[in-house]
């Protein structure tokens, strides 16, 4: 008896502990989705804790076909993804959902070669070099880009993404785009059916994979070819120019590509003479019509801030902030979200 | 607990016969049986009821992906999500070739090593060598791949793999350019993180051999090696059988390591230097971004294959166990 009653105590303890945590407990607004942007949601996050202290973010950066569903499932208050959604998927929403371009970024073609040369790509020879139809780093079709480089006449070893990424879906975007043996035989996707090459788990395994094979080639973001001090090509862009990725380039593209009213786009192969043509962004999704008022409202403040405040921070994480066009449609269309 | 209390009080209160005391105790104890039947069956049947439900859950996911590809799921070999074309033969093969491999290196060196512990080793350097094996698996699966990728694959690449080819370059399993990742790469990552319990389980399967079985056969003057493989291996074989079975359901599930090292190509390649994939793996790369249906559906489908093939490969082996025990029990007999 003497034991029920101590542990009745302590159950009136756990109880109104419970009881006052929830009393002062912030708001929490819900999101899940892509990977790639997630060192800088995450950073979002954490300073507009300063800006405003009730409310708090919680983001699982679970890929973004999760960041689809659960928005469409509405398990979240907020989704997030490296590609925009397919008329299909948008159809199963239960309401209009806006999507919300945040930052962009890029893929870039690394390689390992003896003397780390920096080579010119493009878009037709890097789809002959994923297709298996080139094969050796002294090709004809390699040599006439790179005019003055030596090339070794050494076989070229593929190293592609093995997992599903936003990565590969900007690479195979913009391989479709301009080759139309890509766009019939492999097409676009966040994973392909590959016809060459071997499989690394995610930016990390593919920049590993290339540093580690002589003669290898393949796509990683920006940042990881830069971190493992790996040489990356400069691609040839729409009007010509050999373009080499930087986060200028990147915005670049952002700044001349053609963006329809839903914000559905894609950057690749944009029209700018400084564009970087395999460039991509990435998007948070939210529904036009917010279920609960007071979180909707926590929502747009925090959206309005990460467009205005927040885009300054992308620059020191390595991501491409919007062009200030795009930011003033993208702070129209937040105002659009209605409570 | 209210229906012990009474008797117990008496027993301990009174001075009582033994005899009576026995009776007394009866009942309760009766009651108690009965509940430790009862906890112990739900127990035995939750682990059943949730393999059901999980075969349920991966039949339902996957409805629609049976629906449209039927037995050709299993028979071809196009990993298509863009057309939406999905066939898992090149990770059934994967998966069973790459615990294939892992099991023919991890089993013998698992079982000398057990031997050596528990036969040969002196005292002192038993329990170190037990602890650095069981260290070994500690280490998590992501680390091990890192390590296969940066350490181990350099390494295989430029010795190990050309030593192979310039052996056994004729035949057509070591045939073929050497990347480094390949399906040997893999099931040599599998064999590393299957040897720990293999090693484990057969070192205590050894340890249970009883004494007396040696040294009847020193008493006949057998040698060292004739009382290991007379007296102790032909007695735990049973056993040691259950732990290359546990090793294998490892390998069979092994995932994130083997990943990183394997290539992820879905092929079917004679040769071993080329890289695979396995079901496991293609589950954990492709499903966090399947954003359609059918691909998730696939996905789904490739779980319930992976799943039917544990069972199935699982019921091979006791077959095999029951057979190899009964023909050597027919041969002890003649």
């Amino acid at each position: 008896m003497k034991f029920l009653k101590f542990g009745r105590k302590i159950l009136a303890i756990v109880l109104l502990t419970g009881v006052s945590a929830t009393a002062s407990a912030q708001m929490m607004i819900n999101g899940a989705g892509a990977t790639f942007p997630y060192p800088i949601y995450s950073k979002w996050f954490d300073e507009y804790a300063k800006v405003d202290p009730s409310v708090r973010f919680n983001y699982q950066s679970i890929g973004s076909g999760g960041g689809q569903k659960q928005i469409l499932a509405q398990t979240v208050d907020f989704g997030a993804s490296d590609g925009p959604m397919s008329d299909d998927n948008l159809a199963k929403a239960p309401g209009k959902l806006l999507h919300i371009p945040t930052v962009a970024g890029a893929d870039v073609v690394a390689y390992n070669l003896t003397g780390n040369p920096t080579l010119k790509f493009d878009a037709d020879t890097i789809a002959g070099i994923f297709l298996g139809q080139i094969k050796k780093w002294n090709d004809a079709k390699i040599a006439a880009l790179n005019p003055g480089v030596t090339l070794p006449d050494q076989e070229i070893v593929v190293v592609h993404r093995s997992d599903g990424s936003g990565t590969t879906f900007i690479f195979t975007d913009y391989l479709s785009k301009i080759n139309p043996e890509w766009k019939t035989k492999v097409g676009t996707n966040t994973s392909v059916n590959w016809p060459t090459g071997i499989g690394g788990k995610g930016n990390e395994g593919v920049a590993g994979q290339i540093k580690q094979t002589p003669g290898a080639v393949g796509y990683v973001e920006l940042i990881y070819a830069v971190q493992n001090k790996m040489p990356y090509a400069e691609i040839k862009n729409a009007t010509g120019e050999f373009v080499k990725p930087s986060l200028e380039s990147i915005t670049a593209a952002l700044a001349t590509a053609n963006i329809p009213d839903d914000f559905r786009f894609s950057i690749t192969n944009a029209p700018g003479k400084d564009a970087y043509p395999i460039s991509g962004a990435t998007w948070l999704l939210v529904y036009e019509q917010q279920k609960d008022p007071a979180k909707g409202k926590k929502l747009v403040a925090f959206l309005k801030w990460a467009a205005k405040d927040g885009e300054k921070m992308a620059r020191d994480l390595q991501y491409a902030p919007l062009p200030e066009n795009l930011q003033q449609r993208v702070l129209k269309r937040i105002d659009e979200i209605k409570m | 607990m209210e229906i012990a209390t009474p008797p117990a009080q008496k027993i301990f209160g009174a001075p009582l016969a033994p005899r009576s005391a026995a009776r007394a105790m009866a009942p309760p104890s009766r009651f108690g049986d009965k509940a430790f039947e009862w906890v112990t069956l739900t127990m035995a049947l939750a682990v059943v009821v949730l393999i059901i439900l999980i075969g349920w859950q991966l039949w339902q996911g996957s409805s629609l992906a049976v629906q449209k590809f039927g037995f050709h799921f299993l028979t071809t070999s196009t990993w298509d999500p863009v057309a939406e074309q999905f066939g898992a033969l090149p990770f059934i093969y994967g998966t069973l070739v790459s615990s294939l491999i892992a099991l023919l290196i991890a089993v013998p060196l698992s079982i000398a090593t057990a031997v050596y512990l528990t036969e040969l080793a002196p005292l002192w350097l038993r329990q170190p060598i037990v602890s650095l094996i069981e260290m070994l698996a500690a280490i998590p699966s992501v680390i091990l791949g890192l390590w296969g990728i940066f350490v181990m694959i350099p390494w295989l690449r430029d010795y190990p793999f050309p030593l192979l080819k310039r052996l056994f370059g004729w035949t057509p399993f070591f045939s073929g350019p050497i990347y480094g990742t390949s399906m040997l790469a893999g099931g040599i990552i599998i064999a590393i993180m299957i040897l720990p319990i293999i090693t484990s389980v057969s070192r205590e399967i050894l340890r249970s051999v009883p004494n007396l079985q040696r040294e009847a056969a020193y008493a006949l003057g057998a040698t060292r090696w004739e009382v290991t493989r007379i007296a102790v291996l032909s007695y735990a074989r049973k056993g040691l059988f259950g732990a290359v079975i546990l090793g294998l359901g490892r390998a069979l599930g092994e995932t994130m390591a083997v990943t990183m090292v394997i290539g992820n190509t879905p092929q079917i390649a004679a040769s071993l230097f080329k890289p695979g994939y396995t079901l496991a793996s293609v589950i954990a790369n492709e499903f966090t971004e399947a954003t359609t249906d059918l691909y998730l559906q696939a996905l789904f489908e490739i779980g319930l294959v992976l799943f039917g093939l544990t069972i199935l490969v699982n019921l091979l082996a006791q077959l095999l166990l029951r057979t190899i025990t009964t023909a050597s029990a027919t041969r002890a007999v003649q």
